[in-house]
């Protein structure tokens, strides 16, 4: 999810507000389409993923992308007006119930000597790794990455070699919601969907983002490990109920000495 | 209009003022408006329209017990104590001449705040901080226990089950969700059980976040601790993500004994079927023997044949029902009357545990008592107080790998 985030900002410099709630919009679609087709969540990854990115492709063409060249204020408004907007229609068509799928490995675990590890968080994890793979992949050996990438680097030079910027645009805050859509399904094996679950999704990813540098992918993995790392040992040593402080507390380390990110890149 | 026909007309207003001495006709008000504030979204949603489906009852028991009808204006606090004084705000400036809420007692708190500047009385449904009802208000009545009536009942009916059943822990480790109900029952957790003779020790106490979607670590550490229960205080989405965790993390604790809601809710049940078996709740609820709670469960039954009569129906019920009995006995839908028939209210046919609902110089009703309630095949069965009681506990817990 995380990895999204990174990806649209580094590209397309907007931050996208709505991520958390795209994530329920993910999780809700898992949640129906199990339902309806008694699949398993991690099988149905890519169909999702798929739909979250006409979704993300169609969202930059028609929304933001008028939005692009104005104040960062006016796209923040804009994508918290589509956050809210994705909030409400789910608790008018799903309702406020937390509401899960339960799978074949939902309470099932590996024991690794003392250790017990959830089966469900492994899974997931592994199907991350194997986007996470993915992605870089495509931005490193194919045509259509390489040309998103120089987007990135230089948009007048995208512009004077003729890329068509505004459809690289869409393409990229698509794959950043794929990502997103992937994320949903991944995580419906791990926890209940609410309506109002995005927020707090969404602080996390900035989190991790900002730890790992804003518009890294691979900053986005150290991020998202390094924080999940941090919570868990902060929870396990000292105070559970306080481990939200560690993590927030790695996060202001960072900005005082690395303001960039772990692996993000200085601007000038 | 004639002189003679003025004549007439003036000598019929004297007489009338004569027979009316206090010159007004005033209509016998038909109805009480009572705004209802609950969690309906949030975090607390689940919580919130269990407790509207209380309201929802409430009508037609009413009607059949002669009372008179109420017109209930819904107010959502969506979990958040800052909203929760907003909708108080707006339901009084919209008409409310009475308010009943919140189900949780940071909100409830905001909104006694509210109503007692504002003059309305409010009827507490659930709220256990104890602090809502030492605050010298005049327009605000609980009837509900507080955290220490709560957490006294269950050390005493625990004794009870543990006798019955022939069975008790050696070791518990005390889990704690970390909001105001949480906080103020964790306060008052060591106090209440040094006054009982209890067959444990708490090896450990674990707070956690009660928004949390992961509690991993929190069961990790308890399990670590080695304890041989767990005793808890939680709401209905950390109870399942508990269980699954205990499931997950292979412990299967002889016994989990919780003092809060979470544990007996319908969501629970339904979402971890034959794995939502045994928990052990320590709980305000109702007495199944008594007449009203027949009634009460016939009515509920009818309405939501799928869920089982609990905790957030009978409080919010009765809420309502103070309402209902004050209005009629004040015959108005002035507050400070309302107030006052309040604060009279003796109602003994009611449905919760103990002798029935009265108010000291507080606003508290000191006089509930609490039961002792275990989940069975899906269904919840009272366990304690035998006086009020169906059915006898079962402990230890069967293991969750054997089921």
């Amino acid at each position: 999810m995380a990895l999204g985030l990174s990806v649209i900002f580094g590209v397309v410099r907007v931050v996208n507000f709505a991520h958390g709630e795209m994530m329920t919009v993910a999780m809700y679609l898992t949640l129906v389409l199990v339902s309806a087709l008694k699949l398993d969540p991690l099988v149905l990854l890519a169909p999702i993923a798929a739909v979250l990115f006409v979704f993300g492709y169609l969202l930059q063409l028609g929304l933001i992308n008028p939005f692009i060249n104005r104040p960062e204020h006016s796209q923040f408004m804009l994508l918290v007006a589509v956050a809210l907007v994705l909030v409400n229609a789910q608790l008018i068509v799903f309702g406020p119930d937390a509401q899960g799928i339960r799978t074949a490995y939902s309470f099932d675990s590996f024991q690794l000597g003392p250790l017990i590890v959830d089966a469900a968080k492994v899974y997931a994890a592994a199907a991350a790794l194997v986007v996470a793979g993915a992605l870089f992949a495509f931005f490193r050996f194919t045509l259509l990455g390489k040309s998103i990438r120089a987007c990135a680097d230089n948009y007048q030079g995208a512009l004077v070699v003729g890329l068509n910027v505004k459809r690289l645009y869409a393409l990229t805050f698509g794959l950043g919601a794929a990502c997103v859509g992937a994320a949903g399904a991944m995580l419906m094996v791990v926890i209940d969907v609410t309506p109002t679950l995005g927020p707090a999704y969404t602080l996390l990813a900035f989190v991790i983002v900002i730890t790992g540098g804003l518009g890294s992918m691979p900053g986005a993995l150290l991020g998202g490990l390094l924080i999940g790392l941090t919570e868990a040992l902060g929870g396990v040593l000292f105070v559970p109920s306080a481990k939200s402080m560690f993590a927030f507390a790695l996060l202001v380390l960072v900005l005082l000495f690395r303001p960039q990110g772990i692996l993000g890149k200085k601007t000038s | 209009m004639k002189r003679r026909q003025f004549s007439k007309a003036l000598a019929a207003v004297g007489t009338f003022s004569l027979v009316n001495p206090v010159g007004i006709v005033r209509a016998q008000p038909r109805s009480l408006k009572v705004g209802v504030l609950l969690p309906r979204s949030g975090v607390q949603a689940g919580i919130g329209q269990d407790c509207h489906r209380g309201v929802q009852v409430a009508a037609g028991v009413l009607k059949e017990l002669g009372l008179p009808a109420l017109e209930v204006m819904n107010g959502d606090t969506e979990s958040n104590v800052d909203v929760a004084r907003a909708r108080a705000e707006r339901l009084i400036s919209e008409g409310a001449q009475l308010l009943v809420g919140a189900f949780d007692s940071g909100q409830t708190t905001a909104i006694a705040q509210v109503a007692e500047q504002r003059g309305i009385p409010l009827v507490i449904n659930i709220a256990a901080a104890p602090p809502i009802t030492e605050q010298g208000y005049k327009f605000v009545f609980r009837n509900f226990p507080t955290a220490p009536m709560i957490l006294g009942d269950a050390f005493a009916n625990q004794l009870e089950v543990f006798s019955a059943a022939g069975a008790a822990p050696k070791s518990c480790v005390f889990m704690h969700v970390n909001d105001t109900f949480g906080v103020a029952m964790q306060k008052g957790f060591t106090g209440v059980m040094s006054k009982f003779t209890m067959p444990y020790k708490v090896v450990d106490t674990i707070a956690y976040d009660p928004a949390a979607r992961d509690l991993s670590v929190e069961v990790a550490k308890a399990k670590a601790s080695g304890a041989e229960a767990l005793i808890m205080v939680s709401r209905l989405n950390d109870a399942i993500l508990i269980t699954r965790e205990l499931v997950k993390q292979r412990w299967s604790p002889m016994a989990v004994l919780s003092m809060g809601p979470g544990w007996y809710e319908d969501q629970y049940l339904k979402t971890l079927g034959k794995l939502s078996d045994g928990p052990l709740s320590f709980v305000p609820w109702y007495d199944p023997n008594k007449k009203l709670s027949k009634q009460l469960e016939g009515a509920h039954r009818k309405a939501f044949p799928d869920i089982n009569l609990n905790t957030n129906h009978i409080y919010t019920f009765e809420a309502l029902l103070v309402a209902a009995d004050a209005f009629k006995r004040a015959g108005s839908t002035d507050p400070k009357a309302l107030a006052d028939a309040i604060r009279a209210t003796d109602i003994k046919d009611n449905v919760s545990t103990g002798p029935g609902i009265q108010f000291n110089a507080k606003g508290q009703n000191d006089k509930l008592k609490n039961s002792a309630i275990q989940n069975r095949g899906g269904k919840l069965v009272a366990v304690a107080p035998k006086a009020a009681s169906n059915a006898k506990p079962e402990l230890p817990m069967r293991p969750y790998d054997k089921r």
